[in-house]
């Protein structure tokens, strides 16, 4: 069996059966990094000695027969998640030597049932960017086409994953951020509920929208990955105090009866006709499948995209003023005074785009402005929010493209703000309200992955799960790999 | 003070109580006071990446039992915000406070003034917030040191309307709330530690004129005394400026006690935009009705209330009432007193005039009084039960102030001390004085009842002073009687 596009499921079995050990397989995807990861620039910071050690104590774990089906599995971590010992940087200068004394909760569960920590994945600087070129560290291929971008802000966790460099990897969405560069990278890419996840340790960009998630292969690997990631943490208050449900259980119930809706906004201008089409045929499968597909209205949904480039920004503003040169992080060199201090630490240590929305943000608070732009963009985001709660009494999933189109060349957008910023246009009404959210391949548009997403209501990831796991029972677009692996 | 005729002065005043929690409002880490820099700064405290605040609820029933202190509204629904600003002790660039939605809304306070009427000062709000870290200017050559083991520290900011119309008023009214936060026991009240420190906004207008004038802000006045000088001084130079035909700026001002002046604080350490927005890392803050109805029924007796019960159950004057139950602390001493001695008034007594005079000489708080209250409990009910006199007793307190002894029992018994009242022992001795002293036993019969006195100090300083002086009263009446 190729170990490189093996999904959790199979290579579960093969670590159980003794097939291979964890420290093998470990051993596999280290040497897969180190031979081609120079080409994708996925990892910021690669853990071998980590990796290893973790792997034996897997494979202990696993003679003991004291395993979870995440046991032994070799995972990539987007670098905005802190790790005790391990730098994290979140793609910036400011940050790039920082090690932080402590571990994020979600990653903290992770290792605790078994993955195996590979390294720190590459990813817009502080996660603010749709094709990972605003990364300190430079950008991210897309493995399907090198001359073109994976997406972002999650672009090293999806690039890492598209180029069989691991067996999953986890991301952050606060507009898109795991969606659309699993939509580019031809990945299945949950974003959870809102504070389904904790959020402690994980370095915040806009507070009230970032929200952990994962790539896979598959989404019942996205389902085993979530039952281990999700959970109240007495650490983050605005994580959810629920049970959380068994995600795979459910995957196998069949569509019959299944409301699935579609909205005309999401098919509007800007949508690249041949993803409509691809996106329009897996509609008509999901059809095929017993699913009634039914026409809804989401009136608000238009204003996503400027409601988000207000709050967004706001909280960021805040976020990071943490970054001022005094206690950790950057500092700039021979400070005349404490302004000079801040001012160059700053300026030096963030890069233009994550600059840019610090001023939008801080503008939008300002006396004066707060009403017409931060109080506006919170009064349509609760419009946006009844928006879903309605179309969810009448639908159980809203179904439609992830993003606008496939992925573009490196550089094509990056002195084009507003094009950039469209590429969310699809993801950002999900990321308002904090409903679940999930994208998977839905074909092929001149050699480059679509991506389908499915919107579901609050708490719904398990239904979301059931429908995509579904679909990709009745095709085989996730299975689709880039050339280069095929050998 | 002498504030020209013709002018109002309008003060509100806006105070920082630091809640006696033992741990800060959104970290674990503790709160204690004095400890190494930067020792007690957690990961949150130190706004390391990726960490979030959760509020410690138990600042939630601090807030609530100082709202049910001034009769104000508790807030069903409050909610945190962020006051962005940079400094270097402010570790996240914004502290989060509480803007749009107190805990605390509406409420008063009533003063006493000099003409012993009272006042009602109205309290806006009060609300709940972070304390920022210290930044250490002189101890560093060229450089700031931060301390960051004060950042986080919960605070109460009590925001009062501008009813304050002089100093006077202000530290009455700044007493009575540190009198209030330190019944309610959500304060430790001490000054000297930072615990409750003053901002007063003061402005000054002409006494026909109906709006307020421009204020300034004198912050981080931290005594009673600082307060009513930085109050003062303002007054009299925002006058002065006024009826030269200048204006007063609104602005920040610092209080500098060395030269007894304000002066304008450094424009970097005033931002003119906060930029408020709700903190998008907390929930807001629901307080239920049932968690109201029980802060109510275990709300701790108020000093009004105290001094009531003390004249009612224990028959002291209205002025010693007064003067113990102002202070908690003085007034737990009083109450831990009397539960060995059994005897209220003479307790309040000894408390008021020799307590209190020594603490006062040494300049020491009631709370590190080297005499405990079980101490001079004790003492107080060897004078009751007439085992000492109360002139032999000042000789034990004496005693025990300085640590000589540890118990006045031990001590009047190595010392001999216990008072003659049997008579058998003083009457023979008593004989024997007024046999000795035939000229004065006659000016006595006479009717000389100075000549009393005379016997009674004779008897006295045979004994040391330990005679007990009405028994040598009635004794020496008895033998009189006895020989006519």
């Amino acid at each position: 069996m190729n170990l490189n596009n093996a999904t959790i499921t199979e290579l579960h079995k093969l670590l159980t059966d003794k097939a291979i050990s964890a420290t093998e397989l470990t051993q596999h995807f280290l040497s897969r990094i180190a031979e081609s990861d120079s080409e994708i620039n996925s990892f910021i910071t690669i853990t071998p000695e980590v990796a290893i050690a973790e792997a034996k104590a897997a494979d202990l774990v696993l003679a003991k027969g004291q395993h979870t089906m995440l046991t032994g599995i070799p995972m990539a971590h987007k670098d905005i998640f802190c790790i005790e010992d391990i730098r994290t940087t979140a793609g910036s200068k400011i940050l790039a030597d920082f090690i932080a004394p402590y571990t994020s909760t979600c990653i903290e569960k992770l290792r605790h049932a078994g993955t195996v920590t590979l390294g720190k994945t590459n990813m817009d600087e502080f996660a603010m960017g749709s094709s990972n070129e605003s990364s300190y560290f430079g950008p991210v291929h897309n493995p399907w086409d090198k001359t073109k971008v994976p997406g972002g802000s999650s672009g090293g966790s999806a690039a890492s994953l598209a180029a069989c460099l691991c067996v999953a990897s986890t991301g952050t969405d606060t507009g898109g951020s795991i969606r659309q560069p699993a939509s580019m990278c031809g990945l299945t890419g949950l974003k959870p509920t809102y504070g389904r996840i904790s959020r402690w340790g994980m370095i915040a960009f806009a507070s009230s929208l970032d929200q952990a998630g994962c790539f896979t292969r598959t989404a019942e690997d996205a389902a085993i990955l979530l039952e281990h990631m999700a959970g109240h943490d007495s650490k983050d208050s605005t994580s959810l105090n629920l049970a959380v449900p068994e995600f795979t259980a459910a995957l196998s119930e069949p569509l019959a009866g299944l409301k699935v809706g579609i909205c005309s906004d999401y098919f509007k201008e800007g949508l690249e006709p041949e993803v409509e089409n691809l996106v329009m045929d897996g509609i008509k499968e999901l059809a095929k499948m017993g699913a009634e597909v039914v026409e809804i209205e989401l009136p608000h949904t238009k204003f996503s995209l400027s409601a988000y480039y207000v709050i967004a920004p706001a909280e960021c503003s805040a976020n990071l003023s943490r970054y001022d040169g005094v206690r950790y992080g950057y500092r700039c060199k021979d400070p005349e005074n404490l302004e000079d201090l801040y001012k160059r630490s700053r300026s030096e240590g963030f890069g233009s785009e994550v600059k840019k929305r610090i001023m939008v943000g801080a503008f939008a608070l300002s006396a004066g402005y707060y009403d017409a732009y931060y109080r506006k963009a919170q009064q349509l985001r609760r419009l946006i929010k009844n928006d879903f709660v309605s179309a969810f009494e009448q639908v159980d999933v809203i179904v439609g493209p992830t993003a606008p189109g496939t992925a573009f060349p490196l550089g094509a957008k990056t002195n084009d703000p507003v094009s950039m910023y469209l590429q969310d246009i699809y993801t950002i009404a999900a990321s308002l309200a904090g409903v679940p959210a999930i994208s998977i391949p839905v074909g092929l548009s001149k050699g480059m992955p679509v991506g389908l997403q499915l919107i579901g209501n609050y708490l719904e990831e398990a239904k979301l799960l059931r429908v995509a796991h579904q679909f990709q029972q009745q095709t085989n677009w996730h299975q689709q790999q880039p050339q280069r692996n095929l050998l | 003070m002498n504030i020209p005729a013709g002018w109002q002065i309008d003060i509100g005043l806006e105070i920082h109580a630091q809640l006696n929690t033992k741990s800060k409002i959104f970290s674990g880490a503790s709160t204690l006071f004095g400890s190494d820099p930067n020792s007690q700064a957690s990961a949150v405290d130190l706004a390391l990446p990726g960490v979030l605040p959760v509020v410690n609820e138990a600042v939630y029933a601090k807030a609530i039992r100082f709202g049910l202190g001034v009769s104000a509204d508790i807030s069903r629904v409050s909610a945190f915000d962020r006051k962005n600003y940079f400094y270097p002790d402010l570790p996240k660039g914004y502290q989060i406070t509480q803007m749009d939605l107190p805990i605390v809304s509406g409420g008063h306070i009533d003063i006493l003034l000099q003409d012993s009427t009272e006042k009602r000062i109205r309290i806006t709000r009060a609300h709940l917030e972070e304390d920022a870290g210290k930044s250490l200017h002189e101890a560093f050559d060229r450089y700031t040191g931060i301390d960051l083991n004060r950042a986080g520290t919960p605070l109460l900011e009590i925001v009062s309307e501008p009813d304050i119309k002089s100093a006077f008023e202000a530290v009455a009214y700044a007493r009575k709330i540190h009198q209030l936060v330190t019944y309610l026991n959500i304060c430790d009240g001490d000054m000297s530690q930072g615990s409750l420190r003053f901002d007063a906004n003061v402005s000054v207008r002409r006494e026909d004129s109906a709006t307020l004038g421009v204020r300034t802000e004198t912050k981080n006045l931290n005594s009673f005394r600082f307060l009513e000088r930085a109050i003062y001084y303002e007054t009299v130079r925002q006058i002065d400026r006024l009826e030269a035909g200048r204006s007063v700026t609104q602005e920040t001002r610092l209080y500098d006690h060395n030269k007894d002046e304000t002066r304008p604080m450094r424009s970097k350490e005033t931002a003119t935009d906060y930029r408020y927005f709700p903190e998008p890392d907390l929930l807001p803050v629901i307080i239920t009705d049932e968690t109201i109805a029980k802060i109510k029924a275990e709300m701790p007796e108020l000093p009004t209330q105290r001094q009531q019960r003390f004249i009612e159950d224990f028959n002291l004057a209205a002025t010693d009432a007064a003067l113990l139950a102002n202070d908690r602390n003085l007034a737990d001493y009083f109450e831990a007193t009397i539960k060995n001695s059994q005897d209220p008034i003479l307790s309040a007594n000894w408390i008021k005039v020799e307590l209190l005079g020594h603490l006062n000489r040494d300049a020491v708080s009631i709370t590190d009084s080297p005499i405990s209250a079980i101490q001079l409990g004790d003492l107080v009910a060897l004078i009751q039960a007439g085992t000492i006199s109360g002139k032999i007793a000042k000789d034990v307190f004496a005693a025990l102030w300085t640590g000589e002894t540890s118990s006045a029992a031990t001590y009047i018994q190595q010392h001999g001390l216990q008072q003659l009242s049997d008579p058998s022992t003083l009457e023979p001795l008593i004989f024997d004085i007024l046999k000795a002293n035939p000229k004065q036993l006659e000016q006595l019969r006479s009717g000389k009842d100075k000549l009393m006195g005379f016997f009674v100090g004779q008897v006295m300083k045979q004994t040391q002073g330990k005679a007990n002086p009405q028994e040598v009263n009635s004794i020496i009446n008895r033998l009189l009687q006895e020989a006519v």
